[in-house]
C-alpha cells in the first residue's frame, strides 16, 4: 500500500510539475473567459450609434405615432423621395429613408432605404413599432377603444406572468440542453485525454525499458493502479483549479464590465427607456425571460450537478484509463495502438454523438436509460441526463452499476498488463490478448 | 539461501523452464548461463516474483519466496532503463523507497555511492543528459542501493565500456566479499570463469548442468596435454601410452596436442619423451566454461 502512495505520488508530481500543465491550467480557464469577455464587449460596443429615419408618409396617420427610441431618431420630411434619395446616393447623408405607402394597412410593405446593411435589430425595430401602430388603428378602426384596451392591460400582464410560467419551462429546457452539451462534451474530452496520458506514461515506461526495474520492487497491479489513480488525480486537480479560476475570472471580469459600463444597469432599468407603452410591455417581456433565464442559471444545483460530473468522471475515468492501460502495455509504440482504440472508443462515440440528438429531445427515454445504465456508456448517457433530473434510484443503480463495470475492467486490464509490459517485439492480437489474460500467475 | 525446486513454466505453445532445480549457496557467486532463449530470464523473473511457476517452489533462506523478500533481492534486467525525464537523485530516491527504503536513509546511501562513483555533480541531472556508460552506473548503483542480499545480474557488462565494466567487476567483487550471494545471467562465457563459484549451463528449457566451476571443469578433463620441445625433430611414436591429436612447429620449437592413453599418467609420457626431446613447456588442456558450453548445447543440438 505504501508502495503504491510512492507510485501515485511520483506519477502526479512528474505531470504536475511539468509546464505545459501549468499552461493548460492557466490558460484554458483564460481563454475562456477571454471569449467570453469579447462576446460580451463586442455585444455591448456593437451598439448602433443614433440613426435618423427619415420619414414619408403618404398614408398620414403613421409618422407622428413613431416614438423615438435610443438609437433611431425619427423626422419626417416633406422633401421628394427622389431629392432624398439622390442625397443618399451622394454620401450627403447615412440616415435612412423609410417610405409608407398610402394604403399601408392593406399592402402590409413598407420601404426602407439605407446606404448600407442595417443590423436586423434596427429592421426589426422598426418592423415591431409599425406593426404596433397599425394594430392601434386597426383596433381603433374596429371601434375597440384604445383607452378601455389600455385599462384591460393589468389583465393582460397578469396572462403574460401565466405565460411566463411556460417560458419558464421553455428557458429550462434550454438551459438543461446548455449543460447537457457542456457536461457530455467535457467528460468525453476528458475520458480521452486522461485516458491517454495513462496510455502513453506505460509506453514511455515500456519502451524506456524501466518498467522490469520497477516490477522487480513492485506488482504490476500496483504499479497500473498507481499511474491511473496519479494521473486520475492529476485530472480532478486540473478540474478544481478550472472552475476556481473559472469563477474567480468570472467574478472579476464581470465586475469590472458592469462598473465599466453602467449603460447595462440602466437599460434593465424600464423606467428609464424612453418609449410607448407598448415598447415598455415589450421590454418587460423581455426582461422578465432575461431574468428567467439568469435565475434558472442561478437555480442550477451546481454541487449537484459538478458532484455527478465528478463521479462520473472518476468511474468512467477508472474504467477507460484501464483499458488505456491494456492498451498501452500489448504495444511497443503509440502507433500500434491503433487496431485496439478503436473498439474502446466507440461506445463513447456512440452516446456522445446520440446525446446532441435522441438523447437531449428524450432524456428519459428507453435508449436514454440503457445508455446511462451500461458502465461503457454511462459516463455520458447518464450526464446527458442529469440536467433534466434522474429518479434516485435509476441514478444509484448507474453508479452501482460504473463501479462493477471497472472492477472488472480493471480486472481484466491488470491481467493483460502483466504479461503485456513484458512482452517486445511481439504484435499482439486479440488472440495474444486473450491468451494473456489466461496465463497463471 | 536460495533453493529453486522442480520449477516448471508453461507459456501457451512453448514450455519456459522444464523441472529446473538449482542450490545457490550463500555468499557465493553463481553463474546462470544458457544460449539466448534458454529460459534464463523466465527464472529470474520467477525468484524475483514479476511471475509465478506454474509448479515448483523457492525458498528463500529456507522460506518460501514471499513478497517480502523483494526488498531483499536487488535485480538489474537485462532490458534495463530509467526514466528519461526524471532527475538522476529523485529517480535513485524513488527506486529506493519503493524497494522499501526510508527517505532519509536512501538519501544518504545515495550520497555515499555518489561519491564512491564520482558522480556528485549528477543529481540533479536528468537521464537524457547522460551518455550510456553513465546511465548504466546509476542503474547499478540503482540496483544496489537497498544492499540486497541476493543480487541478479542479468548480462551486467552489456553496454559497459571496458573503464566501467572494471569499475563495475571491482563493486561487484566488493559486495561479493561483504557476503552477498550473487547471481550472474550471461551467454558471455569470458567473466564466469573469472568470477563465478557454481554454474548452472540451462539449454531448451533444461538444466543440463550445474555444480562448482573447478568440478566441472574437471569433469570435463579427457586426459590431454600440450607439450613443446625445442628441435624440430619427431618424437617416436608409441601407442599405448599416447596419440598425437595435432602437431605444431615455428622455426625452433614443436608443439604436440597429446592424448594421453587410459590407464596410462604424464609421467610415464614424459619419461618415455625426455631422451629423446628438450621439453621446455608442459601444459593440461582442461576444456574452458565456454567450450563446454559449446559441446554441450551442440550435442543436444544434434540429438
Amino acid at each position: 500500500m505504501n508502495k503504491i502512495i510512492l507510485i501515485i505520488r511520483r506519477e502526479y508530481l512528474s505531470r504536475v510539475k511539468k509546464k505545459s500543465f501549468l499552461v493548460t491550467t492557466f490558460l484554458v480557464p483564460f481563454l475562456f473567459i477571454a471569449m467570453y469577455a469579447l462576446i460580451f464587449y463586442v455585444a455591448l460596443n456593437n451598439q448602433e450609434p443614433l440613426t435618423t429615419v427619415y420619414v414619408v408618409d403618404q398614408s398620414g396617420f403613421v409618422e407622428n405615432k413613431l416614438e423615438d427610441t435610443e438609437h433611431l431618431l425619427f423626422l419626417k420630411t416633406d422633401e421628394s423621395v427622389d431629392i432624398l434619395k439622390k442625397k443618399m446616393e451622394r454620401g450627403e447623408t447615412s440616415s435612412l429613408l423609410l417610405i409608407i405607402p398610402k394604403e399601408v394597412a392593406k399592402l402590409q410593405t413598407v420601404e426602407l432605404y439605407d446606404t448600407e446593411k442595417k443590423g436586423i435589430a434596427t429592421i426589426n425595430t422598426i418592423e415591431t413599432k409599425l406593426n404596433d401602430i397599425l394594430k392601434a388603428k386597426a383596433l381603433a378602426d374596429a371601434g375597440i377603444d384604445v383607452t378601455i384596451l389600455n385599462t384591460i392591460k393589468p389583465a393582460v400582464s397578469i396572462k403574460s406572468k401565466e405565460l411566463t410560467i411556460d417560458g419558464e419551462k421553455d428557458s429550462h429546457v434550454g438551459t438543461a440542453i446548455g449543460i447537457s452539451f457542456g457536461l457530455s462534451i467535457l467528460i468525453y474530452i476528458s475520458l480521452f485525454l486522461y485516458g491517454n496520458q495513462v496510455m502513453r506514461g506505460i509506453i514511455e515506461e515500456k519502451s524506456n525499458r524501466i518498467i522490469e526495474v520497477v516490477i522487480s520492487s513492485v506488482k504490476p497491479f500496483q504499479l497500473m493502479m498507481g499511474k491511473i489513480i496519479g494521473v486520475g488525480l492529476v485530472g480532478v486537480t486540473q478540474f478544481i483549479l478550472w472552475i476556481i479560476l473559472s469563477a474567480g475570472f468570472m467574478t472579476a471580469t464581470s465586475a469590472i464590465m458592469i462598473n465599466s459600463n453602467p449603460e447595462i444597469h440602466n437599460s434593465f432599468d424600464d423606467k428609464k427607456i424612453p418609449g410607448a407603452e407598448v415598447t415598455k410591455q415589450n421590454n418587460q417581456e423581455q426582461q422578465s425571460r432575461v431574468d428567467t433565464i439568469i435565475q434558472e442559471v442561478k437555480a442550477i444545483d451546481y454541487p449537484y450537478v459538478l458532484g455527478c460530473f465528478l463521479i462520473y468522471f472518476i468511474g468512467g475515468y477508472l474504467l477507460y484509463s484501464a483499458l488505456f492501460a491494456m492498451v498501452g502495455s500489448a504495444v511497443d509504440s503509440e502507433t500500434e495502438t491503433q487496431q485496439f482504440m478503436l473498439p474502446i472508443i466507440m461506445p463513447l462515440l456512440f452516446t456522445y454523438m446520440l446525446s446532441f440528438s435522441v438523447l437531449i429531445n428524450n432524456p428519459h427515454g428507453s435508449l436514454a436509460f440503457w445508455l446511462s445504465m451500461i458502465p461503457f456508456t454511462s459516463p455520458i448517457g447518464m450526464l446527458v441526463r442529469i440536467p433534466f433530473g434522474v429518479p434516485i434510484w435509476q441514478l444509484l443503480l448507474s453508479i452501482t452499476l460504473l463501479i462493477i463495470g471497472f472492477l472488472l475492467t480493471t480486472y481484466v486490464a491488470a491481467r493483460i498488463y502483466r504479461i503485456g509490459i513484458l512482452m517486445y517485439g511481439k504484435k499482439a492480437s486479440y488472440k495474444e490478448l486473450f491468451k494473456w489474460f489466461r496465463y497463471k500467475g | 539461501m536460495l533453493s529453486i525446486n522442480n520449477i516448471v513454466k508453461q507459456y501457451a505453445d512453448h514450455r519456459a523452464l522444464d523441472d529446473v532445480s538449482i542450490q545457490i549457496e550463500k555468499g557465493t557467486i553463481f553463474g546462470l548461463l544458457g544460449p539466448n532463449g534458454a529460459g534464463k530470464t523466465s527464472l529470474i523473473r520467477i525468484i524475483t516474483q514479476i511471475t509465478a511457476p506454474d509448479s515448483g517452489y523457492i525458498l528463500f533462506n529456507d522460506v518460501p519466496l514471499q513478497p517480502e523478500h523483494i526488498t531483499k533481492i536487488g535485480y538489474l534486467p537485462e532490458e534495463r532503463g530509467l526514466y528519461k525525464k526524471m532527475q538522476i537523485g529523485d529517480q535513485l530516491l524513488y527506486l529506493a523507497q519503493l524497494k522499501g527504503l526510508p527517505k532519509e536513509e536512501a538519501k544518504k546511501r545515495i550520497k555515499h555511492w555518489f561519491e564512491k562513483m564520482e558522480m556528485q555533480s549528477w543529481w540533479n541531472k536528468k537521464v537524457e543528459d547522460l551518455s550510456k556508460g553513465m546511465q548504466q552506473k546509476v542503474q547499478f548503483v540503482a540496483t544496489i542501493l537497498h544492499q540486497p542480499e541476493l543480487l541478479i545480474l542479468d548480462e551486467p557488462f552489456s553496454g559497459f565500456d571496458p573503464v566501467n565494466a572494471e569499475i563495475i567487476k571491482n563493486e561487484i567483487l566488493e559486495l561479493h566479499n561483504n557476503g552477498t550471494t550473487i547471481i550472474f545471467s550471461t551467454h558471455r562465457m569470458e567473466s564466469v570463469e573469472e568470477l563465478c563459484d557454481n554454474i548452472a549451463l540451462i539449454h531448451k528449457s533444461r538444466k543440463i548442468l550445474d555444480g562448482p566451476v573447478t568440478d566441472i571443469k574437471n569433469s570435463y578433463r579427457e586426459n590431454k596435454y600440450r607439450v613443446s620441445y625445442i628441435g624440430l625433430r619427431s618424437i617416436d611414436p608409441n601407442e599405448t601410452l599416447f596419440t598425437v591429436e595435432k602437431q605444431l612447429s615455428d622455426d625452433y620449437t614443436t608443439t604436440l596436442y597429446l592424448k594421453i592413453a587410459d590407464g596410462k599418467t604424464i609421467n610415464q609420457t614424459l619419461s618415455y619423451l625426455i631422451p629423446q626431446v628438450e621439453i621446455q613447456h608442459v601444459e593440461e588442456i582442461i576444456p574452458t566454461i565456454h567450450e563446454i558450453f559449446i559441446k554441450e548445447v551442440t550435442s543436444i543440438n544434434a540429438n
